[in-house]
């Protein structure tokens, strides 16, 4: 028996399931409920092709495990997580990454999903091409839902060329004219005082930006981010920053010390959401307690 | 013509009575009139035979009464009258639509968006403009010239698509190889939903949490709901373009250099490749200087920062060279540019003066597979003594084969659907799928089940379910009907005469 058929009959058909990742998100949502059996998606890399950039792999693998993988081929994935993160895990949170506006949204990463229904069956959503509008977008809805819709058992993503050179700039100067005078910079970050800015691309490319920033006030950093970030999201709110709090500039994300309080839904979008969680899971089985409505970014 | 179904027990519940639905009460014309205004509001007529049909192969459906709302008070007026009628309806842009997805079924409310054009917001600072649904692509690109910025989804139909229609579609063009395609250029969207509430999913300004209902909306084609206002990224311009040109000896080797440069780790803007049946034709048509003896040309466009942009085209021109290209011709200036560009997106104009009819294929295959398929296609066209011609983004493997083909010929549609047939079976057979931006529509959909079990099909329909319960929004599109919808599965294949 395969890991993907072992995985689908160990969420079965019956009772409260939750699948656990690396747990470094564990309460994002809610808490799952204790009565949750729990199960774990497969682990390893399936298949990794560099010319077509893709690969292919259990959702149970490590983040940093296929980081490595990947920069073997001068490769990446717009992926994002804390050390111990899995694929799974990033992908079922839908975060996007720090450095979005570079590498793009963690919505574009997930090609095919093979993912357990609250049935117990093996559901195949999207396929392994890089371009697909076969049917409608499974894949895009399953990134973000927190495995309340299903849980991935093995997934095909989108990679993409790692950046040659990164480099960051920091310093005392207002963030706004950054976001037009520097070109796709990778990140953006103001913390009230402070600004930081994340270039990445061909070596050169960089040098010359990082000297046009340095020009603009900042002083060159090192290739990590040189701001702390607070553990939680919050939505980005006109204003000015409350203290401790970081803001991802161009973005609607605020990093907050104190989660945030659940967003206000409109009613007619939560009716789509309740027949959406009667459609996919009308029992709620799947990681109950657990709501992708109650982040608000 | 579309016959209307009689029950739909499998993937819908709206019964409809035939005769009843064949007839449009004067009592919906009259409030839909009310609603829209007299003047917005046609019914019979030229309406009647303009909104039978897209620009697919596919012969017209049956419109029932054609709107046209100007703003989304009037879009929720004509999906409550649809409500009230018991009857569904259509949303339609610029109809461009390549698969039958604008075709109606069942008389339904034709709700056209192309008088909803106007651009409504641009926030160059934020990046993100907010548009009407009949925006048409081009319109928006020439609006934003001089900001800075630029909406990156550019299908071939650009000068007539509408923004509304890229949505729906989620399309493609061949500047998406590097830039992603629609769905990763939406950033909200108003929708009316087949319940004719209004909605807003996604946010303009960033990332929302929750259930992407955006992402599953884009891409819907029509049947989760009409959008009425969209929010799309507005992508910076890049400080540097070059665009190249590259000529092939024979059609392997140009798909072996796509390959190799992917596979160097280089993501070109764009790469698209003609064939030497397109490239003559178009020289002939436009006389754009391509090199009339190569057996393939690939144009690879990069962008981005001035020394990366540099690196890439040295970095490309090696691997060309090394794969076998024959030469390498750089544009000079904008104007060059323009001209090689010019040749790729008048391709299918030039090929329509061939003969009068062509069959547009939309695949997608794993890139390496290339080679392999097109050797296929050339194959399967000789076997039916069919002409082909493939223009299409080799970038992707997004794979655009033309069957080309006189109406009037004796038999000829049923060669041209039997090679199609095998056309799509090849590609499925390389492990790639059926749409790379044309979408399913009509077309697709009886090949659906070979790329997915009934359970998968099954996950798909609750995701319409969730949006649209009694499939009222544009019905019998996208997923295979039951057997209680045969009656209208003669439209799955073209009819003898018909042409694009």
């Amino acid at each position: 028996m395969n890991a993907l058929e072992e995985f689908r009959q160990s969420v079965g058909p019956r009772g409260p399931v939750a699948v656990v990742g690396g747990r470094t998100r564990w309460q994002l949502g809610g808490s799952v409920d204790p009565q949750a059996r729990l199960v774990a998606a497969p682990q390893g890399i399936e298949a990794l092709d560099p010319s077509e950039m893709t690969v292919s792999l259990g959702a149970g693998t490590l983040l940093a495990a296929l980081d490595e993988a990947l920069a073997e081929h001068g490769q990446e994935v717009a992926l994002d997580g804390p050390p111990g993160a899995t694929v799974g895990g990033a992908l079922a949170v839908g975060h996007d990454s720090l450095r979005r506006r570079r590498i793009g949204s963690a919505r574009d990463v997930l090609l095919q999903a093979d993912y357990v229904d609250a049935q117990g069956e093996l559901i195949k959503a999207g396929g392994p091409t890089v371009k697909n509008v076969t049917g409608y977008d499974l894949c895009r809805l399953l990134v973000g839902s927190l495995g309340t819709l299903g849980f991935f058992g093995q997934v095909i993503l989108r990679t993409r060329p790692r950046p040659e050179a990164t480099r960051w700039l920091s310093g005392a100067a207002s963030p706004q004219r950054f976001l037009t005078e520097i070109y796709r910079p990778a990140t953006i970050l103001w913390d009230g005082q402070q600004t930081a800015v994340c270039l990445e691309g061909y070596q050169e490319d960089v040098e010359k930006q990082a000297m046009k920033l340095h020009s603009l006030g900042l002083e060159m950093s090192g290739p990590l981010c040189p701001m702390v970030l607070p553990p939680h999201r919050q939505r980005l709110t006109e204003g000015p920053l409350k203290s401790g709090t970081i803001a991802d500039v161009g973005s609607s994300v605020l990093y907050a010390p104190q989660p945030a309080e659940a967003p206000m839904i409109a009613p007619e979008v939560q009716r789509v959401v309740d027949r959406l969680r009667h459609q996919f899971d009308p029992e709620g089985r799947l990681n109950p307690g657990r709501n992708p409505q109650r982040m608000s970014t | 013509m579309c016959p209307t179904a009689t029950k739909v027990t499998h993937c819908g519940t709206i019964s409809s009575d035939q005769n009843r639905k064949n007839i449009v009460p004067d009592q919906l014309l009259a409030e839909l009139r009310e609603a829209l205004g007299v003047e917005s509001v046609s019914f019979g007529g030229a309406a009647q035979l303009l909104y039978s049909r897209d620009s697919s192969v596919f012969p017209g459906g049956q419109p029932g009464p054609v709107c046209f709302p100007e703003t989304t008070a009037q879009v929720a007026a004509c999906v409550q009258a649809a409500i009230k009628h018991d009857r569904s309806f259509v949303p339609r842009g610029a109809g461009t639509g390549l698969a039958g997805g604008a075709i109606p079924c069942d008389n339904p409310v034709m709700i056209v968006t192309t008088r909803m054009n106007k651009i409504l917001e641009v926030n160059a600072e934020k990046q993100f403009a907010w548009v009407e649904p009949g925006v048409i692509n081009l319109d928006l690109t020439n609006h934003l010239r001089g900001t800075g910025l630029h909406f990156a989804p550019d299908p071939s139909s650009q000068q007539s698509c509408t923004i509304g229609g890229n949505v729906a579609n989620n399309s493609g063009g061949p500047h998406c190889l590097a830039y992603g395609v629609t769905s990763a250029h939406i950033l909200a969207v108003e929708v009316v939903l087949p319940d004719a509430s209004v909605a807003i999913f996604g946010d303009p300004e960033g990332p929302t949490g929750g259930y992407d209902l955006r992402g599953a909306f884009v891409g819907g084609e029509g049947t989760l709901g009409v959008a009425t206002r969209v929010a799309v990224r507005l992508t910076p311009d890049p400080p540097a373009v070059r665009t190249m040109l590259l000529d092939f000896q024979d059609v392997g080797t140009a798909a072996d250099t796509v390959s190799a440069i992917i596979g160097a780790g280089i993501v070109p803007a764009a790469i698209e490749m003609m064939d030497q049946k397109v490239i003559e034709v178009v020289e002939k048509f436009i006389k754009v200087g391509y090199p009339q003896d190569a057996a393939a040309v690939l144009i690879i466009e990069v962008d981005g920062l001035a020394d990366g942009v540099e690196h890439e085209v040295e970095r490309i021109t090696e691997i060309a060279l090394a794969c076998g290209t024959r030469t390498v011709r750089v544009a000079a200036d904008e104007e060059e540019r323009a001209r090689i560009w010019k040749g790729r997106k008048n391709a299918f104009g030039a090929i329509a003066q061939v003969k009068p009819g062509y069959y547009l294929h939309d695949t997608v295959i794993p890139r390496t597979k290339l080679t392999e398929v097109i050797n296929k296609v050339y194959e399967t066209a000789e076997r039916y003594d069919l002409l082909v011609m493939n223009v299409f983004h080799a970038g992707d493997g997004n794979l655009h084969p033309l069957l080309i083909f006189d109406p009037q010929e004796e038999g000829i549609m049923d060669r041209v659907l039997a090679a199609g047939e095998e056309i799509v079976q090849t590609s499925l057979d390389a492990g790639g799928v059926l749409s790379g931006e044309h979408g399913i529509g009509l077309e697709k959909r009886r090949f659906m089940d070979r790329l997915f079990s009934e359970n998968d099909l099954a996950a798909q329909a609750k995701l319409r379910h969730s949006f649209d319960p009694d499939e009222r929004a544009n019905p019998h599109k996208v997923l295979p009907s039951g057997s209680s919808c045969a009656e209208i599965n003669h439209m799955d294949k073209p009819p003898e005469g018909t042409w694009v």
